[in-house]
This record gives structure tokens, C-alpha cells and sequence, in this order.
């Protein structure tokens, strides 16, 4: 399988379940963008080092994710509107593990 | 006023580079960003990260590069006015502009290119009732004069190196410091850390956390601050401040840039690829900040724009003359500071 299924709620509140391709090294953050899901500008201004936050989302679904990094946990930390279930688009990678995950994109900030 | 040939605004790797192009062109540039420093997002976000596409250099710190950057265009005497946003700009009779900044500086250049990446750095603001109605009346988002501090009792709020940094010298400056933060862990460099905790042992600083600011009083300016403090249960402390420091990192905005007439698509300025001018002429945006079909936001990218940018400022600048490109191998380099920089001439021997 290359492609997964995920879907992803903008910050307008519309869900779009769009197809992530596993085998580009993709995270979730850069999915956000070629789907152009948030304006320019607003998502992955650190290009996705974990350095602004711009990318956070809300995991909706029970799937497992990697562990968090102590750089996401710190830029977290920092950030606003942080929930529990609050993670950094850019450190989740495009898996078939995480084909149906279901996210929310936290307002920008 | 300050009087150039080609006014930079944004002193990131792109507007660095075009400094280099112009000055090979004889043409003198100045700089304006709205950060205390030149290197833009290198310096600002990640200096100490490695960068592997730059021609050249199979690895380069983002810090490096703006080093080497700087040192490449000394010879050019590039002026900066640093710490500043351009805020407005007004075309003359003669074709030139003035570019003003939030402080009220003065720039006046034939050419005005933009080299603003993603756009100016504003501080984050925490999401506070009355937050607006204190600013400048005791919260602050950047220390610009640590004086101002002096004998007041102060509360910063934010984990990272510049929490930590200001934390550090207004120990010796207030007469009360307070850092709060939402975790016992801070992000910062490690004997910035070690530091604060030496202080807080000492009785000079105190740390709050894992807690955050969430509530500011006073009547006509600051007068105190509530600090919800989160372990097993949630207390909430009212603490007498004069003033807030809140510093959780800047973003990006594109700012009043937005409003001088320029065709805007999806948070960047449409330019042609001829030569990367903007619809207004005179006007070039170059780097991240610009737009085209098949744009990519790499810095190499951006030092192409800023070479072909600098190219047809030449021409705008001097319509009559006749401008061949030539080779740095071949002409050197000839620095406005009188160095010449040339490749070493051949030694020629007869043989007998």
C-alpha cells in the first residue's frame, strides 16, 4: 500500500479525507500543505524542525503514534491552545499504521 | 535619511547574498529587518541546525552560513537598520522611493527589494483578556531597554533561551523576578538552565511551574498578574508585578508590506521570473516572500533571484550603459572599502 486514507479538519472546521502517500517520506504537516488545507504561511513556517509550533493538531483518532521527541515535547510546552492530545504535524510521518487517523488542526497562533 | 542604490528589506541569506550581487555591479545597498540581527529565520530560529543544500557545502549550521554570508559582503560597507519594520513606502517624481519604518527611520533608493522571507518576526502573544489594554502599559513581548526595569518587580513567562537569557540579567537589574512556565523543563542552553536554578537557589529569581500566567489586573496599567499553578491541584496565585514580559517566540506576518500595492497570492508578492520585480517597477521581491509558477522556497533559490534581481536594478539605475556580466575569476572582487580581491596572474618564464 502506498496511499492512506486520513482526515483532516481545517481550522474553518471542514473535514477532508484526502489520500497521504506513505512512501515519500512524508509527514503530516507537508500533507496539510500539498492539500493546501491552511493558508501559506501558517503551517510549517520552521519547515517542520519542531521549532514554531505553526503545524499542531489535535489527534481525533485511538492510533498509536510514535513517541513524542523531546524537542516536540518542549515546543508543545510553549505553544498555545495545547490539549492532551495535542501533537506537532511534522514529527508524525505518513505510515500504513496510521491509515484512518482522524485530526483537527489547532488554530493558528 | 539614509540614500542608497538598492534598499533590502529583510536581511535573511537572500537579502545578505543580493548585497554580494550588487556590490559586483558597484551598486550600494542597505538593509532593513525587523530583527535586532542579520540572518533572518538562520539566526532567529535555528542556528545551530545543519543545512545540506547549499552548493558547496555538504553541511553548514544555519548560523555559519549567515557568518560566512556577512563576511563575503564586508568588502561592500552594506549599512542595516536592524530591529526596525518597514512600515510605508512612497514613490517621488523622479522614480525613486522612501521607505519608512515603524521607528521612523528614512530610506530612500531607485530600487527597493524585498527579501522578507515569510515576512516580518511579531512576538506570540498569549491568549489574555486585557492583553491589548496593557500593552506598553506594563506587558511587553521584547526587553529594548533593560533599564526600564530597574527597581520593579518583574514576571517573565515562557521556557525558551530568551526567558531564560532576560531572566538572568534582570536578577541583577529588578528588584523581583518571577519565571513562569507551563513545565519544570525549559528548552533553552543548558548553562542558561544551570544559571537560573543557581539563582533561584540564591534567593534572586522565583520559579513558578509548572504554572502559567492567566489573568492581568490593574486599573490603568499593570498592577498584578494571577498565576495558575498546575500539580496535583490547580492553585491560583495573585502576584503584585509592575511589569509582564511575555516571550514565547515570534512568527511570522507578511505586515504592512501587504498594503503597498503589490499583487499579493496566498500570503506571497507575484513577481515575473524575468528579473523577479514586482508589479509596481522599481519594486523586486526576491527569496521567500515571492511567488511565481514553479516557486520553490529553498535558499539557493533565493540567491539566484537575488543575482538576476540585482542584474536588472543595474539596468533601471543606468538605462544608457551597457553591462556585460563578468566572472569573479576573472574580474576579482573590488570592495567599496578599497580591498581588491583577484585571482593570482600567471608567472611567465622563458626558457633557454
Amino acid at each position: 500500500m502506498s496511499d492512506i486514507k486520513i482526515k483532516i479538519t481545517d481550522r474553518e472546521g471542514v473535514t477532508h479525507e484526502v489520500d497521504a502517500p506513505t512512501d515519500m517520506n512524508m509527514n503530516l504537516m507537508e500533507v496539510v500543505r500539498s492539500y493546501e488545507l491552511a493558508p501559506e504561511g501558517t503551517i510549517g513556517v520552521c519547515g517542520g524542525m519542531a521549532m514554531c509550533a505553526s503545524c499542531q493538531c489535535y489527534v481525533k483518532s485511538e492510533h498509536e503514534l510514535p513517541e513524542m521527541s523531546d524537542d516536540e515535547d518542549a515546543m508543545l510546552a510553549e505553544a498555545f491552545n495545547v490539549e492532551d492530545n495535542s501533537r506537532l504535524g511534522c514529527q508524525i510521518h505518513m505510515t500504513e499504521d496510521l491509515n484512518g487517523l482522524e485530526v483537527e488542526l489547532a488554530p493558528e497562533s | 535619511m539614509i540614500q542608497t542604490d538598492i534598499l533590502i528589506i529583510g536581511a535573511g541569506p537572500t537579502g545578505l547574498f543580493a548585497v554580494f550581487e550588487a556590490g559586483l555591479l558597484q551598486l550600494k545597498c542597505h538593509l532593513i529587518d525587523a530583527l535586532a540581527q542579520p540572518g533572518g529565520q538562520c539566526s532567529e530560529i535555528y542556528p545551530k541546525k545543519p543545512i545540506y543544500d547549499i552548493p558547496g557545502f555538504p553541511e553548514v549550521l544555519a548560523g555559519d552560513l549567515v557568518g560566512n554570508l556577512m563576511k563575503q559582503i564586508e568588502p561592500f560597507q552594506p549599512g542595516f537598520t536592524l530591529g526596525e519594520r518597514a512600515q510605508t513606502i512612497e514613490k517621488l517624481e523622479d522614480g525613486s522611493f522612501i521607505v519608512t519604518t515603524n521607528k521612523g527611520t528614512k530610506h530612500q533608493a531607485p530600487i527597493v527589494a524585498i527579501a522578507g522571507g515569510l515576512g516580518s518576526f511579531e512576538p506570540r502573544k498569549p491568549l489574555l483578556q486585557n492583553l491589548k489594554k496593557f500593552e506598553d502599559n506594563g506587558v511587553a513581548y521584547m526587553v529594548k531597554d533593560p533599564e526600564v526595569y530597574r527597581g520593579k518587580k518583574v514576571v517573565i513567562a515562557g521556557g525558551g533561551d530568551s526567558a531564560l537569557d532576560w531572566c538572568i540579567f534582570l536578577a541583577d537589574v529588578a528588584s523581583e523576578v518571577t519565571l513562569v512556565h507551563r513545565r519544570n523543563e525549559f528548552r533553552g542552553a543548558l548553562d542558561s538552565v544551570e544559571k537560573v536554578q543557581q539563582l533561584k537557589n540564591e534567593g534572586k529569581v522565583n520559579l513558578i511551574t509548572p504554572a502559567e500566567i492567566v489573568g492581568l489586573n490593574g486599573k490603568d496599567k499593570l498592577e498584578s498578574v494571577m498565576i495558575r499553578k498546575k500539580t496535583t491541584a490547580i492553585e491560583d496565585i495573585t502576584l503584585e508585578v509592575d511589569s509582564f514580559i511575555a516571550l514565547f517566540g515570534l512568527s511570522p506576518k507578511l505586515g504592512p508590506i501587504a498594503d503597498w500595492g503589490l499583487e499579493i497570492e496566498k500570503n506571497a508578492i507575484k513577481v515575473n521570473t524575468f528579473d523577479y520585480q514586482t508589479n509596481v517597477p522599481g519594486i523586486y521581491a526576491i527569496g521567500d516572500i515571492n511567488t511565481y509558477p514553479g516557486k520553490l522556497k529553498l535558499i539557493l533559490c533565493g540567491f539566484h533571484e537575488a543575482t538576476l534581481m540585482c542584474q536588472s536594478a543595474y539596468q533601471r539605475i543606468y538605462p544608457d550603459k551597457k553591462y556585460v556580466m563578468k566572472y569573479t575569476t576573472v574580474g576579482g572582487v573590488t570592495g567599496f572599502d578599497g580591498s581588491k580581491k583577484e585571482a593570482p596572474k600567471a608567472v611567465i618564464k622563458s626558457i633557454d
